[in-house]
């Protein structure tokens, strides 16, 4: 990690912007995706976040940081947001904003957990729970790159009604494998037992390290501890894995 | 006064004057690093200072804990929003560490096991202002915290409190480290919210 990934200067300043939202949609119980219409947006890098911004009437705010779901190129700026209890910024964006409601947002930003076609010959995405949203836009980022770039998805989720994307990941794409453990209750056939990711989940999923793909893990701080700590226990170059943390507790 | 959304209220709070502006107080002590946490043994663990002119001074393990050490409660601001209060440390004050150490240098590049990188100014590790820490809460420092030791600088985000840090070079001007070549601000003062390049 000695080299930065996108070494640039943003140079001006990262403005709040009003974002509206224009449509929801529901995930799965717990987790919405907004599409929000933001006027001014730059653009963005799959893998990058952005900073939001409520306030309330009596001039309140609170600011929290939520990745970005679409693809650089969609014509809405998209995230997706899971309930965590009793949340202050998450329960509000989930069941509080109404369509064409306004909040605030700034960025995109990082330039470290970041995917552009043509920059690893195979990548591999380990998400936890909601760590799968920006590796969500990395995938959508490929298909509309057209990229080649063979793709791994191993998702870690509770249970089967907790995952994400759901028709879009079924429908697929040319190159990109996905596969989903399920750490509380596995679907009916499965004959892994329900559980945390263990080695010989990565180890009957992902590449050897001898061919050096790039790791993506994203989640909540104990998932990303434990599938860092699995990669770099099987020989993975640390060079080569990347992390983004998202939650205080762990998971 | 932002723009204000429909309904929404915020948690109930006392106005603290102890919380920076955009950051909210937690409990829990979040992680936050580039990269896999990398696994250090004390018995390989060093640190270097390293001035303009290339002069080394370095300090094994035996070395560093033999050092007359403190004991910060220290407030900590991360730039993904939480705060943390009264966390509390053991560590070696840099002016103990930079006592000896003949420099004209204005600026440090604080690097790390695993290639991290922070820079900030050497006026910032001096006065009693940073540590090099090994020791939270009355124990070692966890590996996912950065044990065996890392430097804290709790005045300013915590990204500039280098995890297993591993040495520091004196520089006459300022350069970017990791985040802040990634778009995050040089200086990063909780207290002016200076998180990205131009806040
Ligand atoms: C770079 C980055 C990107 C992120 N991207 C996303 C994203 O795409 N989608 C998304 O849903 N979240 C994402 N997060 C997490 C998000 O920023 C908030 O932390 C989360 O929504 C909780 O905020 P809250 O105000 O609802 O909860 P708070 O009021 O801050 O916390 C309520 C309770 O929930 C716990 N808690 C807080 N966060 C989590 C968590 N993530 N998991 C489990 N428990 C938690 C707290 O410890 C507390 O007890 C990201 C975080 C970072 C740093």
């Amino acid at each position: 990690m000695a080299r930065a990934a996108v070494p640039r200067r943003l140079g001006t300043r990262l403005r709040w912007q009003v974002a509206t939202l224009v449509e929801r949609r529901a995930e799965n119980e717990g987790a919405s995706t907004l599409v929000l219409d933001v006027p001014d947006w730059p653009g963005h890098l799959a893998g990058q976040h952005v900073d939001v911004r409520l306030t309330a009437e009596d001039g309140y705010s609170a600011q929290r940081s939520y990745s970005l779901a679409s693809a650089p190129d969609a014509r809405h700026v998209e995230i997706t947001v899971q309930r965590v209890g009793d949340g202050e910024v998450s329960a509000y964006l989930v069941d509080g904003l109404a369509v064409g409601d306004p909040m605030e947002l700034r960025g995109p930003v990082g330039g470290w957990f970041v995917w552009s076609a043509g920059q690893a010959d195979r990548v591999l995405l380990l998400g936890g729970g909601s760590g799968v949203v920006p590796l969500m836009a990395m995938i959508r980022a490929r298909r509309a790159a057209a990229d080649p770039t063979p793709f791994r998805l191993l998702h870690s989720v509770r249970s089967p009604a907790d995952r994400y994307y759901l028709p879009e990941l079924r429908r697929g794409d040319p190159g990109l494998t996905t596969e989903f453990l399920y750490t509380r209750t596995s679907p009916d056939g499965r004959s892994r037992p329900p559980g945390r990711i263990r080695q010989e989940d990565i180890t009957g999923f992902a590449w050897p390290p001898e061919t050096s793909p790039m790791c993506y893990v994203c989640g909540p701080t104990g998932f990303v501890e434990t599938a860092a700590d699995l990669l770099t226990g099987l020989g993975h170059d640390p060079d080569h894995i990347r992390t983004e943390r998202f939650g205080p507790s762990g998971g | 006064m932002g723009v204000v959304s429909p309904g929404f209220r915020g948690r109930p709070r006392e106005s603290s004057r102890r919380l920076p502006p955009g950051q909210y107080e937690t409990h829990d002590f979040p992680v936050l690093s580039a990269g896999p946490t990398p696994r250090i043994a004390r018995e390989d663990w060093e640190f270097t200072v390293t001035t303009e002119t290339g002069d080394r001074h370095s300090w094994n393990w035996a070395e560093l804990t033999a050092l007359p050490s403190e004991n910060p409660t220290v407030d900590l601001h991360c730039v993904t929003k939480w705060s943390k209060f009264d966390t509390r440390w053991q560590g070696v004050s840099l002016d103990v560490l930079l006592a000896e150490v003949e420099t004209a240098a204005d600026y440090v590049m604080v690097s790390s096991y695993g290639g991290y990188t922070t820079g900030m100014p050497l006026e910032d590790l001096l006065h009693g202002q940073a540590w090099i820490a090994y020791g939270y809460d009355g124990d070692d420092i966890p590996p996912e915290h950065g044990g065996p030791a890392r430097l804290l600088v709790p005045h300013l985000y915590f990204w500039k409190s280098a995890k297993w840090v591993h040495g520091i070079q004196l520089l006459p001007q300022d350069e970017p480290g990791f985040w802040e070549s990634l778009g995050y601000h040089d200086y990063g003062d909780p207290w002016r919210e200076q998180r990205y390049q131009g806040d």
